[in-house]
């Protein structure tokens, strides 16, 4: 049986475990119907010609765990940011982990989407926001819709931020031989509020791991979002990320992703202007070897005048490692005045490398700025030569440069201790000891 | 200190020096002059191992040693320093630990531990005054949005750290205004010793009113026309470089 009749003759089981009277579940069955019609995407569509998803399906995925797992903290520490407080929701094989999490109810809500779905409660926010601006035709999104049960669910009232920052982290421990996740997060963030939040996917063993992750992302007017991805899973590990924001006047989200591992890593980022005068942020660090492959699609509409968007991907791909960039950018009739920026700059350290970066414009308006720009090259060899007649090796020299064509990303990064980390793991990536403490 | 016998150096196929013969001692400042395009800089970045430049005949001797196979940083752990006429902007990276790797690397070539970190700090405060620099300026990246002349005085203040036996200032005094000249002048003079040496490579006789050579040289076409004592950059002052270029063809 191929994965994806595996997961349509799943459904019925699921639905034995979930609430079919619940209004959330007429929103399933319709994705599901659309997944039954679409089915996993082909290279033949124009948005996967880069990225083949044929041996993924032919990996006999468990799609429900059969046996839970506990972990413990000290085993997983140094998967968060632990020199910092959070709060933290964390899942294990797909399962919440209450001891490993620290949720909240005081003035906001961090917890749990199997609540959310299921508590009276909740219901009011979930009918306005559930499943609202994730797509309702894109095959790997309703898949993950039809299967949504469990996931982050955060909701930030009107001028309200929390304490800390909040750390969402799935871990897979291999008690399956091959698992498949798919994690459902609803954040909404309501009018002034504010929120952090990073997110790490993370296979502890070399058991193969597929994760269908949607991610939907409400900013209210003047709300503030920051987003943190830390991608830097193992060589069997593979996600496709599917994150939804939708903006509203004045607000400022931004996203950053760091790829630096992982088998295959899709990440369609998606953000919806839907106001005035508000700011959308896509950056991104992608450190790659071996056989890896990174696949970032990003698209920002813009739909009201006054709006920026900055994208900056910055990408180093040594060994066999590919990457694709495919930054698409709509500027509607009605947005005028729109600023939108987009780079994307590569370094190949390897002849086997590769890069596939595209820009797509559509703008339908008359006075706007829009710029891109796409280079790949290697390094510099005056600043080659610079540094090493300074002293500096080769070897060093060559790190040194690549994380100085990284470092521009890392400056909107606003928690400290996250920055010093990504640092580190920058550094770790590039095989070297700067000599200092980054 | 350096001999330079019949050098002679290629890029992309085109001779740029046509067999150089130079002998630098101990305690000595060389100043080496020329009109745009004569070979200048390429005989600064050849000494210091710049891969771009192909050595097809001579050689480039340091204490006894060639220095054929050595690359750039083998060469800097050996003594030599280059002060880049157009320094490199390394964005993300601040001057304070560029430096503190530039030197922990070369000790480590050496079979030294790392310096200590407080000795570092005393070490960069006391370069840093010398050279009169704001210590803002250190944590800043390095060279990123320097000016020209902040370029410079960076460059020397590299110098001043990392202690050279053969220091080559190429065009140091470009961009450079005279309140600027006279601070980088006093650190490149206070930094002379009687067992390094410094090599000027200048367009113009102006900073050699600041760092007086024991010997002046001019280069044309790829080799060494003319050499005196520092009266001769005086001449040149006076009378341009056409003479020197006439000379030569006779």
């Amino acid at each position: 049986m191929d994965l994806k009749d595996k997961l349509v003759s799943s459904f019925i089981a699921f639905e034995n475990n979930v609430d079919v009277e619940h209004s959330v579940h007429d929103v399933r069955i319709e994705a599901m119907k659309n997944f039954e019609v679409k089915g996993f995407p082909s290279k033949k569509e124009e948005a996967w010609k880069y990225t083949s998803l044929n041996s993924i399906q032919k990996i006999d995925f468990s799609i429900f765990p059969k046996q839970e797992n506990t972990l413990e903290y000290k085993d997983v520490k140094k998967y968060f940011i632990h020199d910092i407080d959070t709060y933290k929701i964390v899942f294990v094989d797909g399962v919440y982990s209450s001891h490993l999490s620290e949720t909240t109810h005081d003035g906001v809500d961090i917890c749990l989407m199997s609540s959310a779905l299921t508590k009276p409660m909740y219901k009011q926010v979930v009918d306005v926001y559930f499943n609202k601006v994730a797509s309702k035709d894109e095959s790997l999104t309703t898949l993950n819709t039809a299967f949504s049960r469990e996931g982050a669910y955060i909701y930030i009232p009107k001028g309200k931020m929390p304490k800390k920052p909040v750390e969402i982290v799935h871990f897979a421990t291999g008690t399956e031989a091959s698992l498949m996740l798919q994690p459902r997060n609803l954040i909404v963030v309501e009018e002034n509020a504010e929120l952090q939040v990073i997110e790490r996917h993370q296979s502890l063993t070399s058991n193969e791991v597929l994760t269908n992750c949607v991610t939907e992302i409400f900013a209210a007017k003047s709300a503030n979002v920051d987003y943190y991805k830390i991608q830097n899973d193992s060589a069997t590990a593979s996600l496709i990320d599917n994150t939804y924001i939708d903006q509203k006047s004045k607000s400022f989200v931004n996203v950053h992703t760091f790829s630096f591992g992982g088998k295959l890593t899709r990440n369609n980022l998606n953000f919806f202007q839907n106001g005035e005068y508000m700011d959308s942020t896509m950056k991104g660090i992608t450190i790659l070897g071996e056989k890896q492959h990174v696949d970032h699609h990003t698209l920002v509409h813009h739909i009201e005048p006054n709006c920026e968007s900055h994208q900056d991907y910055k990408g180093i791909y040594g060994d066999s490692s590919t990457g694709v960039f495919n930054g698409k950018i709509i500027v509607d009739k009605l947005a005028q005045k729109t600023n939108a920026f987009q780079q994307n700059n590569n370094i190949l350290i390897s002849d086997k490398a590769s890069i596939n970066t595209k820009p797509q414009l559509e703008i339908f308006a008359d006075d706007v700025k829009c710029s891109h720009g796409c280079t790949i090259g290697q390094l510099d060899e005056d600043a080659m030569f610079y540094l090493q007649s300074r002293g500096i090796p080769e070897k060093e020299a060559r790190a040194l440069l690549m994380y100085a064509f990284a470092n521009n990303v890392l400056e909107s990064v606003r928690i400290p201790e996250l920055k010093a980390r990504i640092n580190k793991l920058i550094a770790k990536k590039l095989g070297v000891n700067l000599g200092f403490d980054l | 200190m350096l001999k330079i016998n019949d050098l002679h150096a290629s890029v992309e196929d085109k001779e740029i020096l046509k067999g150089i013969n130079l002998s630098v001692n101990a305690g000595e400042v060389h100043a080496i002059m020329g009109p745009n395009g004569s070979g200048k800089s390429t005989l600064a970045s050849v000494i210091a191992g710049k891969e771009e430049f192909e050595v097809t005949k001579g050689s480039v001797v340091l204490n006894g040693e060639d220095l054929e196979d050595d690359s750039p940083e083998d060469r800097a752990h050996k003594g030599v320093f280059l002060s880049f006429q157009y320094p490199v902007e390394i964005p993300g990276v601040s001057v304070t630990n560029f430096m503190k790797t530039a030197i922990n690397e070369s000790r480590k070539a050496r079979g030294q531990e790392d310096m200590p970190a407080k000795e570092m700090l005393k070490l960069i405060r006391d370069k840093s005054e010398m050279l009169e620099i704001d210590r803002k300026f250190l944590s800043r990246s390095l060279n990123q949005g320097f000016s020209g002349g902040e370029k410079k005085r960076n460059e020397i203040f590299q110098m001043a750290m990392l202690e050279p036996k053969l220091a080559i200032l190429d065009e140091t005094d470009s961009g450079l205004d005279i309140d600027a000249l006279r601070i980088v002048a006093n650190g490149v003079n206070k930094l002379k010793s009687k067992d390094n040496a410094v090599i000027l490579i200048t367009h113009y006789q102006r900073l050699l009113e600041y760092i007086v050579p024991d010997f002046v040289h001019v280069l044309h076409n790829g080799k060494i026309v003319k050499s005196g004592g520092k009266e001769l950059a005086l001449e040149l002052e006076a009378k341009g470089y056409d003479w020197i270029k006439n000379e030569a063809v006779v």
